[in-house]
């Protein structure tokens, strides 16, 4: 029935620009590591097409049922991770407050020493047994994700001769394009290791690094067995589609 | 943060900070020698047996700025299927060939080389339903890259579709178009990736 057709064919919205005010600069000296990879010249700028539009899509079934319990998906039957337990959660939301739903969120971390499972790793703290690092989650139907975890431990790093990261998480997200696509670290509310991190201070905006400081929350802490750190991420946003691009009406 | 209604939201991305030099252990653990938590590292698979179109060996390398191999990035591919038609629900022109995936993670060994086995991807129309030329999309992430970077990678194969490509055109503005051109021989394609200096690689901000 003509009558009910839409006046276009219905395509994936084109992004809002990136603000990279609101990202680390390539090169950012403080971060010795940045000066034989960032890139030199100028980016190339135009308007997403499908190629970043488009982006691949995780279904639930992909997840092992421990996936998102760092305290024993790596741990021997019975035992648990040593270290201050916690739960991360939050919502994934884009620039227009919608709800991201469905998407995988991988994160790693050290453990409370501070110490990573890693062949590269050089600082002397202990492996612990029982922690790999790890895990992943897909957001449900509101954009939300929960994991179980122990908070890591600072520790340092050859840049500066005294440089020390503050405990952080890493995290890896898919939007539903390819153009959403994004990591960064989660640090801790009240952590002094913040504000003299070099790679923290990659990111120039006060406000835009304050976005990656989890906050503790007391309201989501189960008495005597854990607390629970809030983290909500924003993706980038689509744009209304309206007349885009198109002399007259399909 | 609050739901609020979008005609009151003013949220800006979540900044990016590098993947740093342990993103093995979050992105292909298994390949970082963590084996017992997931059955397999996810991206591993691109194609599945029975795949349509023609099927190539992409074997990508990433060099730094001092000609140094980047050992310990891993990098991301997302294209289309032979017919051009991507694998994602925001694809609403049509169904991908079902034993076509599309997207895949690679780490890089400690020549700075990754390789995959794929089909080589059908055109898919951009600005204006201009047809762009076949294409791999490539995100690379590793300690010092603070935002992940993108590109793409096209086809030698191709140079008519090449020709008519408008982000190829606007990388030949800047002499940098033979920088996202991957070396066709035979079923093979290789493309270096370089993150500096003189042969540096046009990355892309869409």
């Amino acid at each position: 029935m003509s009558a009910t057709l839409p006046n276009r064919v219905e395509e994936a919205p084109g992004f809002v620009a990136r603000d990279r005010a609101q990202h680390p600069a390539a090169f950012t000296p403080g971060y010795k590591s940045t000066f034989l990879r960032a890139p030199k010249q100028a980016l190339l700028s135009f308007d997403a097409t499908l190629s970043e539009r488009t982006g691949p899509a995780f279904g639930h079934n992909m997840l092992g049922e421990l996936d998102n319990d760092l305290i024993v998906n790596y741990a021997k039957p019975g035992e648990q991770a040593l270290g201050p337990r916690i739960v991360v959660h939050g919502h994934i939301i884009d620039e227009n407050a919608r709800p991201v739903p469905n998407v995988l969120v991988e994160f790693w971390q050290a453990n409370a020493s501070g110490r990573y499972r890693h062949k590269k790793e050089g600082y002397q703290a202990p492996l612990d047994p029982n922690f790999g690092g790890f895990g992943r989650t897909i957001t449900d139907e509101n954009g939300y994700y929960w994991f179980r975890t122990i908070q890591p431990g600072p520790y340092p790093w050859p840049n500066g001769v005294n440089d020390w990261r503050p405990a952080h998480i890493h995290f890896s997200i898919f939007g539903t394009g390819f153009a959403q696509r994004l990591i960064s670290q989660m640090y801790f509310e009240g952590d002094p290791m913040v504000q003299i991190c070099p790679i923290v201070n990659t990111i120039s905006d006060p406000d835009a690094i304050d976005r990656l400081v989890a906050r503790l929350d007391m309201n989501n802490t189960i008495p005597m067995d854990l607390r629970a750190y809030r983290f909500d991420m924003v993706l980038r946003g689509r744009r209304s589609t309206f007349f885009e691009n198109k002399k007259e009406g399909n | 943060m609050a739901m609020l209604p979008s005609y009151l939201a003013e949220l800006k991305e979540t900044p990016s900070q590098t993947a740093g030099p342990y993103v093995h252990i979050g992105m292909t653990p298994n390949w970082s020698g963590i084996t017992g938590v997931y059955p397999e590292d996810p991206g591993l698979e691109v194609i599945k047996d029975g795949v349509k179109g023609e099927r190539i060996t992409v074997n990508v390398r990433v060099i730094d700025g001092g000609n140094n191999p980047v050992a310990d990035c891993v990098v991301e591919i997302w294209q289309a299927d032979a017919n051009g038609i991507y694998n994602s629900p925001a694809e609403h022109r049509g169904k991908a060939d079902p034993n076509f995936i599309g997207w895949g993670r690679f780490p890089a060994d400690e020549d700075g080389r990754l390789s995959f086995e794929t089909i080589k991807p059908g055109a898919v129309p951009g600005p204006k339903g201009a047809m762009m030329a076949p294409h791999i999309s490539m995100w690379i992430v590793a300690r010092g890259i603070n935002v992940g970077l993108l590109t793409r990678m096209y086809f030698s194969d191709e140079a008519d579709a090449n020709a008519k490509d408008g982000v190829l055109a606007k990388a030949r503005m800047s002499g940098r178009d033979k920088t996202m051109i991957g070396k066709r021989e035979g079923d093979t394609v290789t493309f270096d990736i370089y993150l500096q200096g003189e042969n540096e690689t046009a990355f892309l901000d869409v």
